[in-house]
Parts: structure tokens; sequence; C-alpha cells
């Protein structure tokens, strides 16, 4: 496919451009920071994407979605990521309706996508169990009991797991933390007993959970992928968040590049716009070369998802690494440039330092992603 | 039968005939093409295949047939290359005729002018060099000063040149003069095109630090040139000399930008050689210092190769041209010297050998193109001065 967007995917793009603009600006999101809002997102927000269709971009038609793609889907969390804005569509649709759409049997599939395309349940993947990401490091045991499985063990980082009405949680049945083999996907109730959630705010203003298992009951038929190969189904749903992500990332790299360079006509110092120092100026055009090869990465990413590519593995990781350190860089020099306004929490310079740190440690840094890259290339 | 998959066809079934197997094989450098008056074929079907190519106008497929070229459309170009790909095909002719002067010429040239000089270029009956860079104006190339003076019925040209790529085989120059110094100084230069055989023409090649001579100095002593050599307006030459440099850029971008988008493929490839000569351990390169740093380059170079296709991309979906060319260059000359870093780093004192048979070929020649590729970040605009390209044409920022 050619790396631009088609007419509706720019049509889709526009809209959620307006509609972000003007309904979820970065003020959105210090506000829910000021509040302490619970929930992490603006709910009433939240609605008003459900109606526009948003949840049910992936989805295809006879599950209840409009079918439209991970193209489409990007160029939402890109619009969304401009403002930073929060909400559950990268744990509910990103992850939770890519799991089932990968992984689950007919039934379930006809009893939940539905329910998420018309925004009813939100869904969060409970998997790492450490602070850095490690998806086959799990220790979380899921064992037969005379009803079914046991769940036992502790998640953290679980995005959304404070809201979520239900749980995808990996666990393993056999084989020791670090094995790829004995991984399966058990769906859990949130509310179900033994499952305790502590809520934690995070440096980015958005919310996630750890989420403690005790005994937690689950079917050996509520799962997703095949048991204790979960790996497979699960390293398939975890490119299509990095993937997502790194699309949402890009939208606010735009924002703090185009943020700076504004600043560097306007401010003066010396008498003069201080991007007329070449030392700034050689720095700005850098960053404009990083940004564009960061936009290239991610329509490739996202149409390897559309075109069922072979190697969509390999794009994710080359889009997740990228986009982390493109906007590491891009925030850092955007807080630098501006000098001692960055520093105030007045300024939203801060939200996108944050923003960025936070999501490049979700699915993977970038050392991570190295490694996964070489070894998929066979070095 | 679509029109295009009848081209492709009839293309295929041409270059069966046309192309000489020996052509199909891995050029040695010393076989290169460059076409003029004394090229000498050292392999005498490298002759055969340009005047085959040069038929047809395939040397410049897509100038306009009444030019000498094929007038060949973009899709059709495409197949034509594509099916060169599969052959494994020479290219028939390297020309600065064809990278950068003509299309200027076309810009720019009257039509006679298009006439005269443009067929020669097709069929490498006349090989060009470059006059642009002096000793005194290098960055600032606007800042040049060899002199042509209006002589009444000629321009006198006085004055020198350096880098002048392979000066000393070049049976023409197109060649930036100022013809006014009186005024500021991007208003008083002028293309001017001549013969290197004129009286009061030397070159002098330079040996550079790879041991290679590629580049001359070239000085002009009272040198007569018509007054119809002259390309455009007088003291307009900025204009055309600015063109020019884009298909320059471009063209030098695209050495970093190869198979795999710079990764550099076989022997060139930094992860290949890494395994040969640091090691493998369960199937990856031993050292994991190098292997991250080879896998940062390689996602760079993959992460560029797409750039350039959503450039192309967006230019076919009919987005007005951006300014691709200055970060295409300093990217990718960039990343074509880091791969160069990779590989001596991988290769060790293997790839710091100069000469003697202790040293596989390839080796030795990795040595000279370390050394080569620093070049490339001066050449054709340093990376510092397409960063201020970028900032102050596609930024915006203030001077």
């Amino acid at each position: 496919m050619a790396l631009v967007l088609n007419e509706d995917q720019q049509q889709l793009k526009d809209a959620a451009h307006a509609f972000i603009q003007d309904k979820s600006p970065v003020s959105a999101l210090r506000k829910l920071r000021d509040e302490k809002n619970p929930d992490g997102f603006d709910r009433a927000l939240w609605q008003e994407m459900v109606e526009l269709g948003w949840p049910g971009i992936i989805i295809p038609e006879e599950y209840g979605g409009s079918e439209f793609g991970y193209t489409g889907l990007g160029v939402v969390l890109q619009e969304m990521g401009r403002t930073l804005t929060a909400s559950p569509i990268m744990s509910t649709v990103l992850i939770g309706a890519s799991a089932y759409m990968l992984g689950a049997s007919e039934v379930r599939k006809k009893a939940m996508l539905p329910e998420i395309a018309a925004g009813k349940k939100i869904v969060a993947l409970a998997l790492e169990e450490g602070p850095r990401h490690a998806p086959y490091n799990i220790a979380t045991r899921g064992g037969p009991s005379v009803d079914g499985y046991r769940i036992s063990g502790e998640k953290t980082f679980v995005l959304d797991g404070q809201v979520a009405d239900e749980l995808i949680v990996v666990a393993r049945e056999s084989g020791e933390p670090g094995d790829r083999d004995g991984l399966t996907l058990f769906l859990v109730d949130a509310n179900a007993a033994g499952v305790k959630i502590t809520p934690t705010r995070m440096a980015d203003s958005r919310n996630a959970a750890n989420i403690t298992f005790n005994g937690a009951s689950a079917s050996g038929d509520k799962i997703i992928g095949e048991k204790k190969k979960g790996a497979d189904v699960l390293d398939a749903i975890l490119d299509r968040a990095r993937i997502g992500l790194a699309a949402e990332m890009l939208g606010a790299i735009e924002v703090a590049f185009e943020t700076t360079v504004e600043y560097l006509k306007t401010r003066q110092q010396f008498g003069r716009p201080i991007g007329s120092f070449q030392g700034l100026a050689h720095r700005a055009a850098e960053m404009f070369c990083e940004v564009e090869l960061s936009k290239s990465v991610v329509l490739d990413a996202l149409s390897a998802i559309d075109d069922n590519r072979d190697d969509i593995a390999q794009a994710a990781s080359l889009a997740k690494a990228r986009l982390n350190d493109t906007f590491h860089l891009i925030s850092c020099e955007m807080l630098q440039m501006h000098g001692g306004i960055g520093m105030t929490d007045e300024a939203d310079i801060g939200f996108y330092m944050k923003r960025a740190r936070v999501a490049a440690a979700t699915f993977g840094d970038s050392a991570f992603h190295r490694d996964r890259y070489a070894t998929l290339e066979g070095y | 039968m679509s029109d295009l998959e009848q081209f492709r066809q009839e293309t295929r079934a041409w270059l069966e005939e046309n192309c000489p197997p020996s052509m199909r094989t891995p050029m040695p450098e010393d076989e290169t093409c460059w076409g003029g008056r004394n090229a000498v074929y050292k392999n005498p079907d490298s002759k055969v295949w340009l005047d085959n190519m040069a038929s047809r106008g395939w040397t410049a497929p897509m100038w306009p047939k009444e030019y000498g070229g094929g007038g060949l459309n973009k899709d059709e170009n495409k197949i034509l290359q594509q099916e060169l790909g599969r052959i494994r095909a020479r290219p028939a002719l390297s020309s600065f005729g064809i990278w950068m002067l003509g299309p200027a010429l076309l810009e720019f040239a009257s039509e006679e002018q298009k006439k005269h000089y443009l067929p020669p270029i097709v069929r490498g009956e006349i090989r060009w060099c470059q006059g642009y860079s002096e000793p005194g104006a290098g960055s600032d190339l606007a800042g040049l000063q060899t002199k042509a003076e209006d002589m009444g019925d000629h321009y006198l040209v006085n004055g020198s040149k350096i880098w002048t790529s392979y000066a000393n085989f070049a049976d023409w120059i197109f060649c930036l003069v100022r013809t006014n110094p009186q005024a500021p100084k991007h208003e008083g230069i002028s293309f001017l095109l001549f013969d290197m055989t004129s009286p009061g023409v030397t070159t002098k090649p330079i040996q550079l630090i790879s041991g290679s001579s590629p580049f001359c100095e070239t000085f002009f002593d009272n040198v007569k040139v018509p007054k119809e050599n002259l390309v455009g307006e007088l003291n307009k030459g900025w204009t055309i000399a600015k063109a020019l440099l884009q298909h320059e850029r471009t063209m030098i971008a695209g050495m970093g930008s190869g198979p795999g988008g710079g990764g550099g493929s076989g022997l060139r490839s930094p992860s290949v050689v890494a395994k040969k000569y640091a090691g493998e351990a369960d199937g990856r390169i031993a050292d994991p210092a190098l292997r991250d740093s080879i896998a940062a380059h390689n996602m760079n170079s993959r992460a560029f190769g797409l750039t350039v296709q959503r450039t192309t991309d967006e230019a076919k979906a009919g987005a007005p041209p951006g300014p691709a060319s200055s970060m295409f260059k300093y990217y990718g000359t960039e990343q074509n010297k880091r791969k160069y870093e990779l590989l001596l780093q991988a290769m060790g004192t293997q790839a710091l050998g100069w000469e003697d048979s202790t040293f596989e070929e390839h080796e030795l020649s990795i040595t000279r193109e370390w050394l080569r590729s620093k070049a490339n970040s001066i050449e054709g605009g340093t990376s510092e001065v397409q960063l201020n390209i970028i900032a102050k044409r596609v930024l915006g920022l203030p001077e």
C-alpha cells in the first residue's frame, strides 16, 4: 500500500482533529489531574467518542464495527495524541478489541465485540509484573481447580485497570518466568471474588492499576488464543498496541515540535529571534528529519497490519523504538529551548515530557525493541 | 493486454536480444562506462551495450524523444528499470550530463541549445564535468570569483575551479562564472558551457586520503568562449545553479540509500560483516554492544528508506514537492558514513589494510570506501549547509 492516507482516512483524520481540538484541548487533561478524577478520563467525552463510532473503527461490520482498519484508528489516536487526550480507546479498542479479533472464539466475539463497539464495556490487559516491559516474565499462575481455573499473582501498570469491566490476564500454566511456552490469556471479570484493584496515578496524569489475583476464578473456555500457547496471540496483540501507541506519540511529537519552532521564531533575546542562532536552528533542523522519519514508520506499521503483512513485528518494533527516541528528543528540546518557562506547571510543556517518558516505558523501551528487531532480522 | 503489459513484454524481449551477457555480471569499478571522446572500453561489450541503449534513448529514458531521449512516461520508465534490474544489467552509461546538466538544460536552455547539447549526452559522446567550487568558494558557493568578461564577440574566462570531478577526462564543462562583479553576489553569476580542449584550460588531479584521484584543480587562462554558450540569461545563472544542485544532492543522497535503504547488503551489510568478523553466539552477533549499534543503524536506514518511499508516494498523489532533497542529502550521507564506521568497528584491523595479499580484495576496498565516504557530507553542500536550508526554507526560522 502507498504510504499516503486515502480520501476516507484523511476525512476521518480531519473530523477527529476538529473534534479533539474543540472538546479535548490539553487543558482537559490538566483539569482531570487537578480534580484528581478517579477514572482518569472524562466519561462524557468518551460517550461522545462512542457516538462518533470510534470504538468500532477496527471491528468488522458483522460484529457491529465500521471495519475502517488500523490506519483509521491510527489517525484518530494521532489526533488524540496532539492534545494528550486520555480515554479508554487504547485499553479497550486498540488492545481489547484486537485481542478478541485475533484470538477469541466465534461465540465470544459475537458476545463482546458489539459491546465494545457500543462503548458498553471497558477491557484491560493485565500483563506486566515488573517495572520494565517483559511479556514472558510471568509468575502469575493459572491452575486447574474443581470448578475451572484459579488465578493467583500480582500485576502492575494495568492501563485502565481501575475502571475495567473485564481483564485479559496473562497467566502461566506451566514452565518458569521467562519461558515463552506455557502462557494462557484468561478472561476474568474485574468484579470477581479474589480480584483486588489498586489504582495508581502516573506522572503523565493518566491512571493505571496494580491488580492482585488471589485464587480468582477463571474458565478454560473463556480465553484468548490457545492454552499454553498464549504467547503467540499476546505478541500479535502487543504489536498492535505498540503501533497504535506510536501513532498517538506521533501526534504529541508534532505539537511539541510545531510549538517549539514557533517559539524559536518569536522569542527575542539579544535583540533578535532566538531561532536565528545557528546553535538552535541546526538542532531544530535535525529534529525535523527525525519527525519526518517518524511519520513514515508509523504509516508503514499501520498499513502493515491492514495489509496483514508478514513483517508486522519488525514494523512494530521499528515504530515503537523510533517514536520513543523522537518523542524523548523533541520533548526534552522543547523544554530546553523554551528556557525557564518550560519548567513551570503553567506551560503545557511538562505534560508532553511526562507523557513521552510514560509512553516510552509502555510496551517496550527502545533497547527492548532494538534487541527484538535484531533477533527478528536474524542477527 | 494493457499497453503497459505490452511495453513490458517488448522491453523484456528487446533487452534479451540487446544486452550482451557480460553486461549482466557485477561491474568492476574500472569498467564503469562514462563515455566521451576519449573513452577506453576495457570490455568491448560495454560499448555495444551503450550504443544499443542509446539507440532507444534509454540512457535518458524520460527525456523527450526530440532531444534523443526515450520519451517514456513514469510508469514505462519504472517498468524499464524493473526489467533492467531483473537481468541485473549494468548501467549502460554513467554521466554527469544525464544526472545533472541535462535536467537543467531541459528547464533553462534555448531550443537550439537543447537540440545541440542533449543528443550527444544521451549517446555518451560528450563527457561533462561540473565547474562549481573554487578555492575560495566552498560552502559559500555564490562567492565564486572565476570571471567571464564580455569581449564583444566572445567571453574571456579567467580563474580556477577545484573539486572538479574527472575534469582530466571530461570533454566539456558546465561552469559558473562571475559576469558582473559589481552586483550582489547571487546576481552577478552566469552559467556557461565550454570545450575543455579550448586553449588556456588545464587540469591537475588531486590525490585524496583514499589514494584515488577523482577530483581535479582546473585552471582557466584567457579561455575564449563563444557567446552562444551562455545558458539562460546573463547574470541569472544562480537560479540554474540551485536547480542543478538539487539534482546533485538527490544523486549523492542515493549513495547512502542503496539496497535496504543504506543498511548495505552482502559484505557491506554491518550485521553480516559483524557475524563474520566479531563472531556469532546462538545466531546473534556475539558482541551485544556492537549488535545494539547495528540494530539502531539498520532501523534508521529502514526508516529513511520508508521516508524516500513516502515522499515518492506523496508526489504521485499530487502533493507539492517538499524540501526533500536537503533532508535526504543530510540524512542519507550521514547514514552512509555511520555504516562505514560500523563496518570498521566490526572488522577491526581487517578493514584497516592498505595493500598486499594478506587482505581480501573486499577488505581493502572497505578501507578505501570508508575514507571516500567522509566526503559525502561535504560534497554537493555540507551537512551544515543542508541544516541551514532546512532551518530557513522549511521551518521558516529567521535570518
